[in-house]
């Protein structure tokens, strides 16, 4: 068998590692990037490759001429950006092709670590509140609380992203966002703005709601990752808690 | 017939912007909102001819995976990118928010039923995205058989 070189190994190393942190962290499923991660260390010709990824971390060793060699990837924070996941698939489809060089691949995957987001700030903040008010309708809503649900769930949306920034606590980014929520909606109905608490604060929570989470976490049971799922239902679980509470809050006030 | 028309719009643009929230590509933002619509749309005539909500919700997520896989296939792009946006509108979020609500009010036999419910309908989707899975595997199966026979 034909071992590669130490150097070429550490290379090998060094872009399956950047590959499978750049789509665990912007929220591809844990089976995709571990299949990800395998096929480019084969493209390249690495023989055994084995590698193990948690939502919070990537365990990756590869065989080479010199005794097996392993990496370990902490991943800390975690956003939600599926063009990210959808250009670093496409790079592992042309390393498998063999059309990119091991430098170019490199090059790639930096730019798009380093790349800014598609939609800016205001952009989502004003689909969440969009989304809010169609799910109003969608929950067999009145049209006349169509524009309460709007505002609540911008606001919401906004004091979300803007505590999580400032506070980086994921639970108590989302329960005050729920909790403003709460507040929103039954103001709007104390003065005679809104019609129905129930119904505005069901369409203004929906665009917190973890809807990736359970995805994936669905998607990994199937592909068999027990870990992640379980981690994951549980990071959904805590999401659902924390808006539950907020608004429970909120009703405590009123 | 009105009330068709606005849950298909609704629908489409909720996911739509669900997608922006989830940065999905420009490119594929339609496609995912399209996604959304159907799965929405089967689960809304279902309940709305009086069946089961636990159904409605399997039938609703069967769909929007199986659209998504191919939708996958035909654009080369992982699938979460069109089935992700698509669950949302089936995440049981009213009946997790009665259940919370009547826990607050401390009536906790409806609370559990509630509770319930909405953990049976969560358990629906999973199934759903199940199913689709079970037949993509199939069709990948079938696919494969094809072709070493043609080859043999």
């Amino acid at each position: 068998m034909a071992y590669i070189s130490v150097e070429k190994t550490y290379d090998i190393m060094e872009i399956c590692m950047l590959a499978g942190s750049i789509m665990l962290q912007n929220g591809a499923e844990t089976y995709r990037v571990e299949d990800t991660m395998t096929r480019i260390a084969v493209a390249y010709g690495v023989i055994d490759s084995d590698c193990f990824v948690t939502p919070t971390g990537i365990i990756l060793s590869l065989e080479g001429s010199e005794p097996t060699k392993t990496k370990l990837n902490r991943i800390i924070d975690r956003t939600t950006n599926l063009e990210k996941v959808v250009k670093v698939n496409d790079i592992s489809r042309k390393i498998c092709t063999g059309t990119v060089s091991m430098k170019e691949a490199y090059h790639l995957l930096k730019d798009i670590e380093d790349e800014p987001n598609t939609y800016n700030d205001w952009v989502q903040i004003i689909a969440a509140a969009l989304a809010s008010g169609c799910f109003l309708i969608m929950f067999n809503g009145i049209w006349n609380d169509f524009i309460p649900a709007v505002i609540a769930g911008g606001l919401g949306f906004l004091c979300s992203t803007y505590f999580h920034r400032v506070i980086q606590i994921k639970f108590f980014a989302e329960f005050s966002a729920a909790f403003v929520i709460g507040l929103a909606a039954f103001l709007f109905v104390l003065i005679g703005f809104g019609e129905e608490v129930d119904k505005i604060i069901i369409g203004s929570v929906m665009p917190l709601v973890p809807g990736l989470l359970i995805t994936n976490a669905v998607r990994d049971l199937i592909a068999g990752h027990l870990v992640s799922c379980l981690s994951k239902g549980a990071e959904a679980f805590l999401t659902a808690s924390a808006i539950g509470s907020g608004i429970a809050v909120a009703f405590f006030v009123f | 017939m009105n009330d068709f028309l606005a849950q298909a719009l609704t629908s489409f643009v909720a996911t739509l912007a669900f997608g922006i929230i989830f940065h999905i590509p420009r490119e594929r933002l339609i496609q995912s909102g399209f996604v959304g619509l159907l799965g929405w749309m089967a689960y809304w005539i279902i309940v709305d001819y009086h069946m089961d909500a636990v159904l409605a919700t399997m039938v609703g997520s069967f769909l929007v995976a199986l659209i998504s896989q191919l939708f996958a296939r035909m654009y080369k792009t992982p699938v979460i990118i069109f089935s992700v946006a698509g669950i949302i509108p089936l995440v049981p979020g009213g009946l997790a928010y009665d259940a919370m609500r009547n826990f607050v009010e401390n009536d906790y036999y409806q609370a559990v039923s509630l509770a319930a419910k909405a953990f049976l309908i969560s358990g629906a989707i999973a199934m759903g995205l199940l199913f689709s899975e079970v037949i993509n595997q199939l069709i990948l199966k079938a696919n494969t058989r094809k072709k070493t026979l043609s080859k043999g």
